[in-house]
């Protein structure tokens, strides 16, 4: 690489000794407006992401993580709508925060920060590389966007990256198409994509869910290697507990386009909070487990995005439900007692129901950022 | 790359074979022969032909040849560069038609580079440009587009032209160029004849090809390797034109083969409103006097021409699309 | 705060109104509900509707005969109506002597008006084809008009909605009658088509192997001449000299021909695809014959988009009509079509100076238009990737 970005390997912290974020997301709200009426896919996210870090962001199909991922590229796509909230970007430890939404979709500081800044890494392997240009090209593409005009570096570069990625043969790999490729080859060539530029943040947006059981483990592995090499960020948004495990610092766990417990990887598998948390983790099958016996599941599903859930979101699958505050008052955001860096949104817990004339409908009201500078 | 053409070539010359037999049964088929009318004319002049010069005429054209016999004779001509007689202008075919089909050919052409010329930036802003009103507009006009016919266009362009420009409409040139030779003035003549028969031939695949192109672009635009070329920092003009526009041609270049007989049969009727020098009148006049040589050189021509042009959209296929190169 | 709540409340029942529905609706209920839902394609459906009742009931419609020749009419404009005194009525004509060219001319008299009457009698003719009446639905008060110097008789006073052409025949009459065939020609041209497209497309893609293979060439050898000149040289093989309804029937055939390629194309690539579905093989592996698994698995299956296809052939083959008849190699007088009809209109001054010779275009525009959004609304409703 070209220009690494020095890395500290652990938590890095600003010179005045605070924690330096990356990211950070505060009352993120984006709706869609459709013909059947509007979807709140996002009702406020707040979480950050500190620079040199693995982030995962966990929940089911719906919840709104690719969105969240989406909103910080200024991605989403249409009808949806980013709403409200600030995405606060640091480039460097000691540059100045810029507010990612006040630029532009089309703007050219925003495209700067696309691909340069930020690099993201689709679910789809199979499409998410243009069948009609070498992939070379389509890394070249970007390397020219970002960082040389010379036509031959941009081409060099991309051999190198793609050779980093570990691709045998690169320079041939560079020169056919796509569909020449498995599907691992073609996440490696869009991690490579993704990397081309040295970004801080890389989203990866379920890159292994496709991909079979030992190509998933290569391409972690590769991931891993990579983000200690480089010391890029990641922010990776998969559904899947075990890949958490192996990947990421922090987790971040959504339901219904709200974040609902954030903690470290430690935490959240040795003492999950939230209910919700703990069934997505009950739900895991676990070798040594007694046969037949049956993996637990949540009940019912993801509500109908059309409609609004009063109270938590959760309520109505919630294993511990209480009747007349869960389903009437919307839980906030606070600490768990004495710990600095683990949140719930859970009426079980001290500090999450707010004063009695509060928000009661499915949009929260303003929360305290959970900024660990506290 | 070359045995591929090499292939499609004999291809092409076994379809044309069975066209030639197919074509030549079927203008065969009608009884009598443009001869008939013509000794009727010759009759009717008061010259006495005898038995014995009708036989004579009949003998020489052979008329009376089965039709397998008079194909042959037909294609050993075509070897040697004769297409045959026209008995209604008592000409050989090929000088009588050579000319022509030049028009013709010319035409079809223009009129194809206008279609895609038009139909791609329109779709391509209709598809980015969804459910607004020049969408609407753009989409409204494709669909009357396809349904008028070509006549009545011609019909009502003729009139405007007429009436509001003042333009010299039908034919494809002005008078004192007609038997002029060739000259910079001729075609510039030709430039401001040829715009109004263009836009009559064209616009039925225009408003065809518009929407083709809309609704791909459509399904490509929501594709995944889109997002990517946007997540990468390309201008949004770039990510529409160098990622989505060339995997949404695709199908278009497929139709390339439909549009291009769809422009000939177009012409054919254009030309005969709008009075053009071109080989469609001919064709239809030839069809309705059964002067079957004339006939059946058009409708071969027309047939290479349909071969060719989907040769060619295999060949711009393969060049656009690396997948279909592996087949 | 109540409002949202409320609002939300009824989204909710709403989607789940909707679910149930959805839930118990066969698969064809579903389609009417997607097509109803495509306002332009339920527009033209009425549209074209409205157009084959009119056709249907030319006869009672019409005030005159289509091929009533009236050499006192040429080119007549479409006659101006006055609702002067409360009711419709028409202008007469007066004969006025031209002296320098020693001929009647007849020039347009208000003097006095010729009230248009509803519900009178007229020609004979057989309402739908069955029942034969002459009642009509409008014609013109003949009293008081007054004798014709050349003639002796009375003078007829006629209403020409559409005007009249260059031989004097009502145009609407000619329209509507015109309409029995254009709108007709298309469709069942198409319709033999889909029965020949469907049986050969499912025997190819069914059989496969050799079959499928001369049938495959076969349609690439009619798809390489292009379609107009080929239908030209179909029309032409006919012989000229015909009855009406033997040329409409083989018109149809010539249209057929042609047409049948596309759809056996779609219909053979439907067919292969299910065949190596899951369902097909388990018909076969339990001794199903090919006759059953054809006719149970895969037409059922493949019969929308048959239908969708044949839907969408229907306006390529109205225009063809149209377009050979307009070239003198289609439907020939004393047939009337639209096609026939606008030959008349061949040239910019006919256009100019008669601009009602045109109204056949008009309608020739609106059903192909018609037809395209009922298609489109076919096809969206059928394809539920769209």
């Amino acid at each position: 690489m070209a220009d690494p970005v020095a890395n500290t390997g652990s938590t890095a912290t600003t010179p005045d000794g605070g924690v330096d974020n990356l990211i950070q997301v505060e009352n993120l709200e984006v709706r869609f407006y459709t013909q059947v009426g509007v979807v709140r896919a996002l009702n406020g996210v707040d979480f950050n992401i500190p620079r040199g870090q693995v982030l995962g962001v966990v929940g089911e199909s719906g919840s709104g993580k690719s969105i969240t991922g989406l909103s910080i590229m200024q991605l989403v796509p249409r009808p949806g709508r980013v709403e409200g909230g600030r995405i606060l970007y640091k480039d460097k430890p000691d540059s100045k925060t810029i507010n990612i939404l006040d630029l532009g979709r089309q703007s050219d500081e925003m495209r700067a920060i696309r691909g340069d800044d930020i690099g993201m890494i689709f679910q789809e392997p199979m499409t998410s590389l243009n069948p009609v240009f070498k992939v070379g090209a389509q890394i070249q593409e970007a390397i020219l966007l970002h960082q040389t005009p010379n036509k031959q570096e941009a081409w060099d570069r991309a051999v190198d990256i793609l050779d980093k990625v570990g691709m045998p043969n690169a320079r041939r790999v560079a020169n056919s198409y796509p569909h020449e490729l498995s599907g691992g080859m073609r996440q490696r060539a869009m991690i490579a994509m993704a990397l081309s530029c040295s970004p801080n943040l890389l989203i990866a947006d379920e890159p292994t869910t496709a991909l079979d059981v030992t190509t998933e483990a290569q391409i972690l592995s590769l991931m891993r290697d990579l983000q200690s090499e480089i010391g890029t960020s990641i922010m990776f948004i998969t559904h899947n507990m075990g890949v958490v495990a192996q990947m990421c610092d922090e987790v971040a766990v959504m339901y219904l386009g709200r974040i609902v417990e954030r903690a470290t990887v430690d935490d959240i598998f040795y003492d999950p909070k939230h209910p919700y948390t703990i069934s997505l983790l009950r739900s895991i099958p676990r070798l040594g487990q007694k046969r037949g016996q049956r993996l637990e599941v949540i009940k019912g599903g993801v509500p109908d995005p059309y409609s609004t859930v009063t109270g938590c979101p959760f309520h109505p699958r919630c294993p511990s439900f209480m009747p007349g505050l869960c389903d009437t008052v919307l839980p906030i955001e606070a600490f768990i007692e004495g710990k600095t860096n683990h949140t719930v949104r859970c009426h079980l817990y001290p500090g999450c129901t707010p004063d009695s004339d509060q928000a009661v409908t499915g949009v929260s009201g303003t929360i305290p950022t959970t900024s660990k500078a506290q | 790359m070359v045995n591929f053409i090499a292939r499609r070539l004999i291809a092409m010359v076994i379809t044309l074979l069975f066209i030639s037999i197919i074509a030549f049964f079927l203008i065969e088929l009608p009884p009598g022969s443009a001869l008939d009318a013509e000794l009727l004319r010759l009759r009717s002049r008061g010259g006495n032909l005898s038995l014995s010069q009708v036989r004579e005429l009949e003998e020489r054209f052979g008329v009376h040849d089965p039709w397998q016999e008079k194909y042959f004779k037909w294609v050993g001509g075509l070897f040697r560069g004769d297409f045959g007689y026209s008995f209604r202008y008592s000409r050989e075919v090929g000088p009588l038609i050579a000319g022509r089909l030049g028009f013709s050919l010319l035409l079809a052409g223009t009129s194809l580079l206008f279609a895609w010329l038009v139909s791609i930036p329109l779709g391509v802003y209709s598809a980015t440009h969804r459910n607004t009103i020049p969408d609407y507009i753009i989409t409204t006009i494709q669909f009357v587009g396809v349904a008028v016919p070509e006549f009545l266009l011609a019909l009502v362009l003729m009139v405007f032209a007429a009436r509001f420009l003042g333009a010299d409409v039908g034919g494809l040139f002005s008078r004192q160029y007609e038997a002029a030779p060739w000259s910079w003035g001729k075609v510039w003549d030709l430039m401001k004849h040829l715009w109004l028969p263009v836009i009559v031939v064209s616009a039925g695949s225009t408003a065809w090809l518009t929407r083709v192109m809309r609704a791909n672009l459509l399904d490509v635009l929501n594709a995944q390797y889109v997002q990517t070329a946007r997540a990468k920092g390309l201008k949004e003009n770039a990510v529409v034109w160098k990622h989505a526009v060339r995997n949404a041609l695709h199908p278009l270049i497929m139709t390339l083969g439909g549009v291009l007989p769809a422009l000939i049969g177009g012409e054919v009727i254009a030309s005969i409103v709008l009075n053009l020098p071109t080989a469609g009148p001919l064709f239809i006049e030839a069809l309705r006097n059964q002067d079957m040589y004339l006939a059946i050189t058009f409708l071969m021509f027309t047939s290479v021409l349909l071969v060719i042009g989907n040769l060619l959209a295999d060949l711009l296929l393969a060049w656009v699309d690396p997948r279909v190169r592996l087949e | 705060m109540a409002s949202t709540a409320g609002v939300a409340q009824d989204l909710r029942q709403a989607a789940k109104d909707k679910k149930k529905d959805v839930g118990q609706m066969s698969q064809w209920q579903l389609m009417a509900r997607r097509f109803m839902q495509n306002k332009l394609s339920v527009l033209g459906l009425l549209i074209l509707l409205g157009l084959y009742v009119l056709a249907a009931f030319s006869g009672f419609l019409a005030p005159y005969q289509f091929n009533e020749l009236d050499s006192n009419n040429v080119f007549t404009s479409p006659t101006g109506i006055s609702f002067a005194g409360g009711r419709p009525s028409v202008c007469g004509q007066s004969q006025v002597l031209n002296e320098e060219l020693l001929e009647y001319e007849y020039v347009e008299d208000c003097s006095k008006r010729y009230p248009i009457q509803f519900f009178v009698r007229g020609f004979e003719y057989k309402l739908l084809g069955l029942f034969p009446t002459n009642w009509h639905l409008f014609g013109v008060s003949q009293a008081g008009a007054p004798v014709d110097e050349a003639t002796g008789k009375p003078q007829e006073i006629k209403l020409f909605l559409f005007g009249a052409d260059n031989q004097g025949r009502d145009m609407l009459a000619q329209i509507l009658q015109g309409a029995r065939v254009s709108l007709t020609v298309g469709l069942i041209g198409v319709g033999i088509a889909t029965i020949l497209g469907s049986v050969l497309g499912t025997a190819s893609g069914y059989f496969g192997g050799f079959i499928d293979n001369v049938m495959q060439r076969t349609i690439e050898l009619i798809s390489s001449i292009p379609q107009i000149p080929l239908w030209a040289a179909l029309a032409a093989a006919l012989p000229r000299e015909m009855s009406v309804v033997r040329r409409y029937i083989l018109i149809t055939v010539v249209l057929s021909l042609v047409a049948w390629t596309g759809l056996a194309r779609q219909v053979r690539g439907k067919v292969m695809g299910y065949r190596s579905l899951d369902y097909a093989n388990a018909t076969r592996a339990a001794g199903g014959s090919h006759t059953r698994i054809i006719l149970t698995h895969m037409l059922p299956n493949a019969v929308s988009h048959i239908v969708v296809v044949a839907a969408l052939a229907i306006p390529g083959a109205i225009l063809a009509e149209t377009a050979l008849s307009f070239l003198g190699l289609g439907m020939l007088r004393p047939a009337v079509s639209w096609g026939v009809l606008l030959r008349d209109a061949q040239s910019v001054q006919v256009v100019m100076d008669y601009p009602w010779l045109m109204i056949p275009a008009v309608l020739v525009i609106i059903t192909l238009t018609c037809y395209q959004f009922l298609g489109d609304g076919l096809r969206d409703a059928v394809d539920p990737y769209s």
